[in-house]
């Protein structure tokens, strides 16, 4: 349980989601969430398939905006500015807001291009600081040692796990301030999901860090605040300990002890 | 289906008499008229194969044995002779056709991806999409004449004489759908998990299309595009009213020149032996390249995806 945390780091909220409501089409999927996320901490979304803790979180990138069709009504606070705005830049946000995705994606070219793709859509390094960057990457996402012999093969030729990471060093590489995971470890085996999990807790120095996961015990093992989710309902939002713990309602105890989900 | 023990099966025992009566209620008869539909199918596709083949294997035979002694240097190099005449080859045939195709290719190619990025990545869903959609399916099945036909209505008889340059337009004409729709099939192809991790990092809609998405369908729209030059290779039609033919070496795209398909055309039905004997190898040599051609694309580009 990682949720001793110093006062000083809890002070700042980094988004603050008010009155939110998503919908896609005309199914309502999100309703009225208020939520903070503060800064340097991880935050996990759990709930049973469906209750919308994916949907949340591609809010907070605005990556349903790809779709036409889905919309959200309230607001986001990022940096003061409302993102949900249509005149938000998408690719800036984005930039500043990373995602890491259930499955490995790969770009189909090599290692270090991989990792510098995204670096140099807004940053224009030399070759030895492009070089520096990508190894620092790397190095975070602790996957340099596996790779460092082999920068030029192909993405694609890594493991599944390696892929992740990979992926994950790729959203570090850009420097966000926020660092979404999508489910990141469940097409992983245990191993590598023990790996993506350290991993994960050793962000946080660095960034603010939201994972979405199906399974409670990364929740518990990973993150500092818990916002259970059912039916496109906040249902609980607190402390991991408390929520885990002493959850507040009932629902929330339920689906914890596992009598539901 | 013995229903008594089906329940006995099913109600989770581990007995050994039970397990014993679900091997039982496998209905033989049943399993023996599937085995024999089976066979029937598997029989009937054989030989439907087998009589594909037959032809293929037919064509690409006498092809050989009429065409293959028309090999020499002399084909290659020299150009087509007069009638009755000793020696002489296909060289202009040759080179005039690798002009019109070239060109063909370096034109169609560009425009074809270009317009297959844009209907996949996007006009998934508007209006100017679905129309240019309908009308690249139409192009892609004209009849090849009524494309020759319409350029040299539009160009030759505007400007009152044939060239290589029309013949380029018409073999480019046909060379485009082909391209677009293969470019957009093989776009598609490309999962939406990685356009989104490249959204992901702040990439703009236009670097994601062809750093990522071009970039993962590499293979497969290189294949297309391969596959449109060995269609046109073979076209013979739309050349007809376009470049014509030109008995002599001529690289001047602006005027007649001479092209494989027209020779032989001109040549297998012409009453003179070395014509004729000089048309079955141009026939066998086109051949031989369309194959190729398409032999290299499926191998080369075996997975048309690299995702």
């Amino acid at each position: 349980m990682q949720s001793t945390l110093s006062p000083e780091v809890v002070s700042q909220n980094v988004l603050e989601i008010r009155d939110l409501n998503f919908y896609y089409g005309s199914f309502h999927s999100l309703k009225n969430i208020n939520l903070d996320i503060k800064e340097n901490t991880i935050t996990a979304f759990i709930g049973p398939s469906g209750c919308g803790k994916s949907t949340l979180l591609r809010t907070l990138n605005r990556m349903y905006d790809l779709y036409p069709g889905q919309r959200a009504e309230g607001q986001i606070m990022f940096k003061g500015e409302n993102i949900l705005n249509p005149k938000q830049d998408l690719n800036l946000l984005r930039a500043r807001v990373g995602m890491v995705f259930q499955k490995p994606t790969p770009f189909p070219m090599s290692i270090y291009d991989n990792i510098a793709f995204g670096v140099r859509l807004y940053e224009d390094l030399s070759r030895s600081e492009m070089d520096d960057r990508v190894e620092w990457a790397l190095q975070k996402a602790a996957i340099w040692n596996e790779v460092k012999d082999k920068l030029g093969q192909s993405g694609l030729s890594l493991s599944g796990g390696q892929q992740q990471r990979l992926c994950i060093a790729r959203g570090i590489a850009v420097k966000p301030t926020i660092l979404l995971l999508d489910e990141p470890t469940s097409a992983l085996d245990p191993i590598s999901t023990g790996k993506v999990e350290e991993l994960v807790t050793t962000l946080k120095s660095d960034y603010t860090v939201v994972i979405v996961t199906h399974n409670m015990q990364q929740a518990a093992r990973v993150s500092d605040f818990t916002a259970y989710m059912y039916l496109g309902d906040l249902v609980e939002f607190g402390e991991t300990e408390q929520v885990f713990f002493k959850p507040k309602r009932k629902e929330t105890e339920d689906y914890i002890t596992g009598r539901f989900g | 289906m013995n229903s008594a023990s089906s329940i006995s099966a099913s109600d989770g025992s581990t007995h050994p008499v039970s397990k014993m009566n679900t091997q039982e209620s496998i209905n033989m008869s049943i399993y023996a008229k599937r085995k024999r539909t089976n066979l029937i199918g598997l029989f009937l596709s054989m030989s439907a194969m087998t009589l594909g083949m037959a032809f293929l294997l037919w064509i690409l035979s006498v092809l050989f044995f009429k065409g293959f002694s028309a090999f020499s240097v002399d084909f290659f190099l020299n150009k087509t002779p007069g009638p009755d005449s000793v020696g002489g080859g296909l060289g202009n045939a040759i080179i005039g056709s690798l002009m019109i195709v070239v060109s063909c290719t370096l034109i169609s190619t560009p425009i074809g991806v270009m317009a297959g990025i844009y209907l996949s990545e996007y006009g998934q869903k508007n209006k100017f999409s679905e129309i240019t959609r309908f009308l690249n399916d139409i192009m892609l099945s004209a009849p090849s004449i009524v494309i020759g036909l319409f350029v040299y209505a539009l160009i030759v008889v505007n400007v009152r004489h044939f060239s290589g340059w029309a013949g380029t337009l018409a073999l480019t004409l046909i060379a485009i759908p082909v391209v677009v729709r293969t470019t957009e099939n093989m776009l598609s192809l490309v999962p939406v998990s990685l356009r989104e991790a490249a959204f992901a990092l702040g990439a703009p809609k236009w670097k994601v299309s062809l750093s990522i998405v071009l970039k993962a369908a590499k293979s497969g729209v290189m294949t297309g595009v391969l596959l449109a030059l060995a269609r046109v290779s073979g076209e013979t039609a739309p050349l007809l009213f376009t470049a014509l033919n030109n008995p002599f070496f001529s690289f001047d795209m602006n005027a007649p020149i001479a092209n494989l398909p027209t020779v032989i055309f001109q040549f297998a039905m012409s009453p003179y032996q070395n014509w004729v004997d000089l048309a079955w190898g141009g026939a066998l040599l086109i051949t031989l390249s369309v194959l190729g051609l398409n032999i290299f694309a499926r191998s080369y580009f075996k997975e048309k995806i690299s995702v």
